[in-house]
C-alpha cells in the first residue's frame, strides 16, 4: 500500500546550483528555456509548463557595505497541497489525488480551460500551448510507482531537497528547526505545516514567507471561500432587479396580455 | 481581506470577454421577456417576443466561444462527463462545472421560448409553432418562463462568481462580481431590445418601459461598481491605474449618458435614438474588459 510522500526543502542548505531543475527537465523531457539574460542569476524566472522546479534566487539589499546584496535560495515546486486550490476548481476532474497523496494533472483529461491556473496561489501551473493542457510537477509519479526517488531529490548535492514518507519528513524538519533555533537562528521557521491543510512539499525558511513569494498563513485560503458570498450577492441583485422590473413594466390601466 | 497570492494569470482574453458579454445579454433578455409577460400589458407582448427571440441565438454563441478558448477544444464535453467513470461530471463548488450544466439547461429553456415566440409572432407559419405560441400565455407557459428566468439570472451572473472563485488578485478580493455582471447584463439586454425595437411599431410601444427599467438597472450597476471598488481595498490601484482609467471612462459614458438622456431628454434630443442603447452596450463590454484584463495584467 502506497503511503503519503513529502519533500522537505531546507533552504539553508541550498547553494543555487540548479541540479534539481536540470534533473527534472531531463527526466520529464521538458523543453529548454530561451537563452536570455533576465538581470539575475535566476534565469529560470518562474515555475511554468516547462519548469517544474525553479531555484528562486531571492535578492535583498543589506546594510552591510561589504555585502550589499544577500541571496536566499529556495528550490520551488508544486506544493501538492492537502487542500489543493487547483483540484478544487478543475471542472473536468483532470486534477486528481494519487495513491501517494500527491496532486496530479491527467493530461488526457485536461481540456485546457485554465481555471486551475487562476486558482493556484503559488503560481505553479503553466499552460502548454503545444499540448493545449495545464502542466506542473507530477512528483515524478512514474518514478514513485517504480520505487524510485523523484529526480530532483536524487540530484540535489547538498540534501537541501529531502524526500521520504510525509511523517518522517515532518519529523526531520522539526529536528532541524530545533537545531537551528538552538544555534540562535530565531528567524528560521517551517512553511507548510498548516497552510492548505499541510503541504506535501514544505520548506524551512529563514525569512517571512512573502519574501519567497509564498502567501502568508492567513492568506493561504481556498477559492471556494467566494462561492457563497458571490452567489448570495447575485441572488440579492436578482431580487432587486425583479422589483425594478415590476415597477417599470407593470400595467397602468392597460389591457392584460 | 486576506489575499496576498502569487498567482499566474490564466490568459483569459477575447473569447472569454465576448462570452461574458453575450451570456449577460442572453440571460438578461430572457429575464426581461418573462417580466414583460408576467407584469406588462397586452401591448408589451411584441417586445417580450423580441426578448425571447434574441436570447437564444446569443446563447448559441456562448458554447462556441468557450470551446474556442479551450486548449483542447474537442474535449469540451469533459466539462459534462467524467472521462474516468463515464458518469456526469458535476462539482457544486466549481462555477465552471455548474455553469456548463447551467448553459445546457438554459439552452433548452431559451430554445423552447424562441420557438414559442416565433410561433406566437407568426414569423413562421408552422402548426406546431403556433401551438407553442399559444401555450406561452397559459399558466404552464408562465411557469416554464419563470423557471427559465431563474436559470437566466444564473447565466447572467455566474460568470462573475467564476472569476471570484480563484486566487487571482482583484477577482478573488470581492464578492460583488456576480451581482455586478447581472445588473450590467440586464441593462445590456434592455438596451439590445430597445435597439432592435427601433423601427418596429409593434415592439416600440414598450420603449418607455424598457428605458425606465434600464435606468433602474443602471443605477443598480453603479451602486455595485462603487461596492466593487470599495471591497477591493488596497488592490483597487490595479483596476484604476494605468490606461485602465480609459475603459472606466467608457463605462461611465455608457451608464451616465443614458441616465441623463432619460431624466433630461431635452439635453440630448439631437442624438439619433440608437446612440444611447449603443453607448450602454459599449459600456457593458468595457466593464467586463476592464475587470478581465486589468486583473491579469
Ligand atoms: S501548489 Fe498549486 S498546483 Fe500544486 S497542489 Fe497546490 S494549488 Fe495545486
Ligand atoms: S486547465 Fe485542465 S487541469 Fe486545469 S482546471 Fe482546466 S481542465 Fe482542470
Amino acid at each position: 500500500m502506497a503511503q503519503p510522500v513529502g519533500f522537505f526543502t531546507d533552504t539553508t542548505l541550498c547553494i543555487g546550483c540548479k541540479a534539481c531543475e536540470v534533473a527534472c527537465k531531463e527526466w520529464n523531457g521538458l523543453p529548454d528555456n530561451p537563452l536570455e539574460f533576465r538581470g539575475s542569476y535566476d534565469n529560470t524566472g518562474q515555475l511554468d509548463h516547462a519548469n517544474w522546479r525553479h531555484v528562486r534566487f531571492v535578492e535583498q539589499t543589506t546594510k552591510s557595505p561589504d555585502k550589499p546584496i544577500a541571496w536566499s535560495m529556495m528550490s520551488d515546486v508544486c506544493k501538492h497541497c492537502a487542500n489543493a486550490s487547483c483540484l478544487e476548481v478543475c471542472p473536468t476532474n483532470a486534477i486528481v489525488r494519487t495513491e501517494f497523496d500527491t496532486v496530479f494533472i491527467q493530461q488526457d483529461v485536461c481540456n485546457g480551460c485554465r481555471d486551475c491556473i487562476s486558482a493556484c496561489p503559488y503560481g505553479v501551473i503553466g499552460f502548454n500551448s503545444n499540448t493545449g493542457t495545464a502542466q506542473k510537477c507530477t512528483f515524478c509519479y512514474d518514478r514513485l510507482q517504480n520505487n524510485l526517488k523523484p529526480a530532483c531529490a536524487t540530484a540535489c548535492p547538498t540534501q537541501s531537497i529531502k524526500f521520504g514518507p510525509l511523517d518522517e519528513m515532518r519529523q526531520t524538519a522539526a529536528t532541524r528547526l530545533a537545531t537551528l533555533h538552538a544555534q540562535g537562528m530565531s528567524e528560521a521557521r517551517i512553511y507548510g505545516d498548516k497552510e492548505y491543510g499541510g503541504l506535501h512539499a514544505f520548506f524551512l525558511l529563514t525569512d517571512k514567507p512573502e519574501t519567497y513569494s509564498l502567501p502568508s498563513t492567513e492568506s493561504a485560503v481556498l477559492p471556494s471561500r467566494n462561492n457563497i458570498p458571490g452567489y448570495l450577492g447575485a441572488v440579492v441583485t436578482a431580487v432587486v432587479a425583479a422589483v425594478a422590473g415590476l415597477i417599470a413594466f407593470r400595467r397602468r390601466g392597460e389591457a392584460k396580455p | 481581506m486576506p489575499g496576498e497570492h502569487f498567482v499566474v494569470a490564466p490568459g483569459w482574453a477575447w473569447y472569454i470577454l465576448l462570452y461574458f458579454f453575450f451570456a449577460g445579454i442572453s440571460g438578461g433578455a430572457f429575464v426581461i421577456g418573462t417580466m414583460l409577460r408576467l407584469w406588462g400589458s397586452a401591448a408589451d407582448a411584441a417586445a417580450s417576443r423580441l426578448a425571447f427571440i434574441i436570447s437564444f441565438p446569443l446563447l448559441l454563441l456562448c458554447p462556441i466561444l468557450l470551446t474556442l478558448d479551450l486548449g483542447q477544444p474537442f474535449r469540451f464535453w469533459h466539462m459534462l462527463v467524467d472521462v474516468g467513470t463515464g458518469v456526469p461530471a458535476f462539482k457544486a463548488y466549481s462555477p465552471i462545472s455548474v455553469g456548463s450544466w447551467g448553459l445546457l439547461i438554459f439552452g433548452l429553456f431559451s430554445f423552447v421560448m424562441f420557438l414559442a415566440a416565433v410561433g406566437e409572432g407568426g414569423y413562421l407559419r408552422w402548426r406546431v409553432l403556433a401551438g407553442a405560441g399559444r401555450v406561452m400565455g397559459s399558466a404552464l407557459g408562465k411557469a416554464f418562463m419563470v423557471i427559465g428566468a431563474i436559470v437566466g439570472f444564473f447565466i447572467a451572473s455566474y460568470t462573475g462568481v467564476l472569476l471570484a472563485v480563484s486566487n487571482q488578485p482583484v477577482w478573488s478580493d470581492t464578492w460583488t462580481l456576480g451581482a455586478l455582471f447581472l445588473a450590467s447584463g440586464l441593462s445590456g439586454a434592455a438596451a439590445t431590445i430597445l435597439l432592435l425595437s427601433h423601427g418596429r411599431r409593434d415592439a416600440a410601444v414598450t420603449d418607455g418601459k424598457l428605458m425606465l427599467a434600464d435606468r433602474y438597472f443602471i443605477i443598480l450597476e453603479l451602486v455595485l461598481i462603487a461596492l466593487f471598488l470599495i471591497t477591493l481595498g488596497g488592490v483597487v490601484s490595479k483596476v484604476l491605474g494605468g490606461g485602465w482609467i480609459l475603459l472606466w471612462l467608457v463605462v461611465l459614458i455608457g451608464t451616465l449618458v443614458p441616465l441623463v438622456a432619460e431624466w433630461r431628454p431635452a439635453l440630448l434630443r439631437q442624438l439619433p435614438p440608437v446612440v444611447v442603447p449603443v453607448l450602454v452596450l459599449v459600456g457593458v463590454l468595457a466593464l467586463r474588459a476592464v475587470i478581465i484584463f486589468s486583473a491579469q495584467a
